[in-house]
């Protein structure tokens, strides 16, 4: 069997002391906003946004991310796959120990499969192609897949599969297992205490297998629920790192304008939010091709970006954020032209139905986003009526597709095959879910399209299959792309090399270090 | 009628109060007609400070919307949230308080048991839980409004109805046949009416804060440019323009103080004992 080496630890370290300009200084404490506070830290079980930011920094996955989404060596040194693409073989690192000083081997490996497989209702679907694992030797794990699986080597993020001790959890009810609040991991940090309501504190891993690394000595992730006082928590120096998504949108020009204070949009490449209006193609107005393109036309993305999101988005050109992969902006693409918007409405002919506009409540910057989109509506002569909800109403109405245009944003993980195929093919249409195929599109060309495109192998037959997919879809709109969503990171510009990764804070602190 | 007006007249607040209530009304009828374009329309760059552009006194907010324009179709939202509810809650409470007084007994006391029930409940509190409930729409803030104001009105009604039916004019009637629903409608709330008279213009002032407080909250009508609204949306970003908060908050203000104005002065007029032409 031929093997080929994707990607060399040597090159990987080429390109880590490449970004090293300056050389890093050892020691000092960083101070950090999580929001929420997270309901546990052990990743392996819960998976919210919060838990995944500070375990992150506690737990390892086998693989790291470039933001450019290339793999890059983490508790595997080296990959390789099979000619067929069925069979990944990685080589673990040698001489790394759990934070209780046993050692990691792929036995741990073996095991984190199968637990995540009970646990991570994500790392189970991504790992659906699975065929077997298996274990020559401590430091080698074969993955065996039924057939070829085109973003596998996208899985192993630590949010994704994080590696989970063996020793500790072995034999044990996983959920009740005393360690769930004092996580032991692989990673840069160490779990030391949590005052709940207060703070999380991490302190550095004495043994951590890369020599030098982590630079600094503690992190303290700080809970302030109010948005208004975790700014003026920066303000005043309490805390140095404002992840994204941490202070509202319109005090974000407020806080970067402070001396010293750096601010980035990088770090959420995995992730990718993207934003879009559910458009329910089953009935109404919005069940018209027409009408759906005229929408297009008749919103003002741009100033949604530069007004409302302050410039910290991007125009979204169809069902792909531009940083994942196969993405093409050589499609239908559709600039602001109210008057087309008219044209096509006519064409389409709307008689000012009345149609339901349903803003996501999360806050200030959505609704003054839904306001600013009805009124573009209403410019071009369509009769919107704007829903109040809650956060539950909203999780509700749009799940049982009661609504005619909803707001929303989603990852998107960094393939098509893992976080776009699931908003347009239509096994995905059922009910309960709102992160589903929730506009209830059904096109047979699109649904072979994604099928073939998760199994094709190699990467070249898979770029053919997604660009095809998505020139179908960006003609047939079904769901009215807004804009690809950034989150700023907020930090003091003397916090150097935080945001390295395309998953940013989450397992960034590795390598960050403090300027003095 | 005309001796209330000169009574009116002759309080310096109530004039006051008349005056500002006369333009808040003029200008919600009228005001649309000057300001054609909706509200809601983005118009110019966002977060203009007042008297910086032509055409646009009062700035814009942070989505370029115009602030006047704001406050002026507000207006109508305001005003008639405060008048449908008052009204409502009147219907309701009126009846209720008049039964009670005029009754008495097991009736009176299940009616009187039915509104403290009401009272128990901060009215606040169950005005949010019930626009939570019923969505936030212009009708569920009315009925929200009118259904945590009526007790008072019930209580008051009865109160008075209580004192007058045991008068001789009543007595009388009720001696010469008439019936009950007669000599309540006809005899007892005529006379009845002075103090609920006053009540309801406070109620009117008060129910303007309620809408404007539920607005505040993100628990207005979503289509309705209303104060308490543009105060709430305001109000993030107040430290980067303040006029976005400011001019709707006057305005509430304005509003709220005429009609308490209003109600002193009407029930200086309307009290006999305060009454120097009555004397």
């Amino acid at each position: 069997m031929l093997k080929r080496v994707v990607l060399s630890l040597l090159v990987a370290n080429a390109l880590s002391t490449a970004a090293f300009a300056e050389e890093p200084k050892s020691g000092g404490v960083i101070n950090a906003v999580i929001q929420p506070e997270p309901p546990g830290l052990m990743v392996g079980l819960v998976q919210n946004g919060p838990t995944q930011m500070v375990a992150g920094n506690i737990y390892e996955g086998l693989l790291r991310y470039s933001p450019k989404l290339e793999p890059l060596p983490g508790l595997a040194e080296s990959w390789s796959v099979s000619e067929d693409g069925k069979i990944y073989t990685f080589k673990l690192r040698k001489g790394v120990t759990w934070h209780d000083n046993k050692p990691f081997t792929s036995a741990d490996v073996a095991f984190s499969i199968d637990f995540l497989k009970q646990t991570h209702p994500r790392a189970r679907g991504n790992l659906a192609q699975l065929d077997k694992v298996e274990t020559p030797d401590d430091y080698t794990v074969v993955f065996t897949l039924k057939q070829p699986f085109g973003p596998f080597l996208g899985i192993f993020e630590v949010g994704s599969l994080p590696m989970i001790p063996k020793h500790i959890y072995e034999g044990t009810d996983y959920k009740t297992n005393p360690t769930n609040n004092t996580p032991i991991g692989t990673g840069p940090f160490m779990f030391k205490e949590w005052q709940k309501g207060s703070f999380i504190r991490l302190v550095k891993n004495p043994n951590y297998y890369i020599k030098g690394l982590p630079h600094l000595d503690e992190i303290y992730w700080h809970v302030i629920p109010d948005a208004a006082a975790r700014a003026v928590a920066f303000e005043t120096g309490k805390v140095d790192v404002l992840p994204g998504g941490s202070v509202e949108n319109f005090d974000v020009p407020r806080l970067t304008k402070l001396k010293n204070v750096c601010v980035t949009g990088a770090g959420w490449e995995f992730f990718s939010p993207h934003s879009w209006l559910w458009l329910n193609n089953r009935q109404g107005p919005t069940a018209n091709k027409k009408f759906r393109q005229a929408l297009m036309y008749a919103i003002d993305r741009n100033f949604a970006k530069d007004v409302i999101w302050n410039g910290l988005a991007k125009v979204a050109t169809g069902p792909s954020a531009s940083t994942i992969k196969y993405y093409t902006d050589k499609v239908t693409t559709y600039d602001y032209d109210p008057a087309k918007a008219k044209a096509l409405l006519k064409e389409a002919g709307y008689k000012g139905e009345k149609v339901r506009l349903l803003p996501l409540p999360y806050g200030e910057t959505w609704q003054r986003w839904a306001e600013a989109v009805k009124q573009n509506l209403q410019d071009v002569g369509i009769n919107v009526e704007m829903i109040a909800t809650d956060v539950p109403g909203w999780n509700q109405k749009v799940s049982d597709w009661d609504y005619d245009i909803a707001f929303t944003y989603l990852y998107q993980y960094g393939d098509p095959a893992l976080g776009v195929g699931r908003n347009y093919i239509s096994s995905q249409i059922s009910k309960g879910s709102p992160f589903n195929n929730v506009e209830g599109y059904s096109n047979p060309e699109i649904d072979q399209l994604f099928a073939d495109g998760a199994t094709a192998f190699p990467d070249s037959k898979r770029e053919d299959i997604y660009l095809k997919a998505q020139k179908i879809l960006t003609d047939d709109v079904p769901v009215a792309w807004q804009l690809e969503l950034q989150f700023p990171t907020i930090t003091r510009c003397n916090v150097k090399n935080l945001v390295t990764t395309a998953i940013g804070v989450n397992d960034g602190f590795r390598d960050a270090w403090l300027d003095k | 009628m005309s001796k209330l007006w000169r009574t009116m007249l002759r309080n310096p607040g109530g004039v006051i109060g008349f005056t500002i209530l006369l333009l808040a009304i003029a200008i919600a009828l009228f005001g649309p007609l000057l300001f054609p374009t909706s509200p809601w329309r983005m118009v110019q760059r966002p977060f203009l400070p007042p008297f910086t552009v032509p055409g646009l006194p009062l700035g814009t907010d942070a989505l370029g919307r115009d602030v006047l324009a704001g406050i002026i179709y507000g207006a109508r939202v305001s005003l008639l949230v405060g008048l449908v509810s008052t009204m409502a809650a009147l219907a309701v409470g009126i009846p209720v308080g008049a039964l009670a007084g005029y009754f008495g007994g097991k009736i009176g006391d299940a009616l009187m048991r039915f509104t403290e029930f009401f009272q128990t409940v901060p009215s606040f509190a169950l005005a949010i839980v019930l626009v939570a409930i019923l969505q936030p729409s212009i009708v569920s803030i009315v009925l929200a409004i009118a259904i945590v104001s009526w007790p008072p009105v019930a209580r008051l009604v009865r109160g008075e109805v209580l004192s007058l039916r045991t008068r001789e004019y009543v007595q009388a009637a009720v001696v010469t046949g008439q019936s009950h629903s007669w000599i309540i409608w006809r005899e007892i709330l005529p006379n009845a009416l002075s103090p609920v008279i006053v009540l309801a213009s406070l109620m009117v002032a008060t129910a303007i804060l309620l809408e404007s407080s539920l607005s505040f909250l993100g628990l207005g009508d979503p289509n309705l440019m209303s104060w308490g609204y543009m105060v709430g949306a305001g109000r993030t970003v107040i430290r980067q323009a303040w006029w976005i908060t400011l001019f709707p908050g006057i305005a509430i203000l304005l509003s709220v103080l005429a009609l308490n104005l209003i109600g002193e002065g009407l029930n200086d007029a309307l009290n006999p004992r305060l009454n120097k032409e009555g004397r």
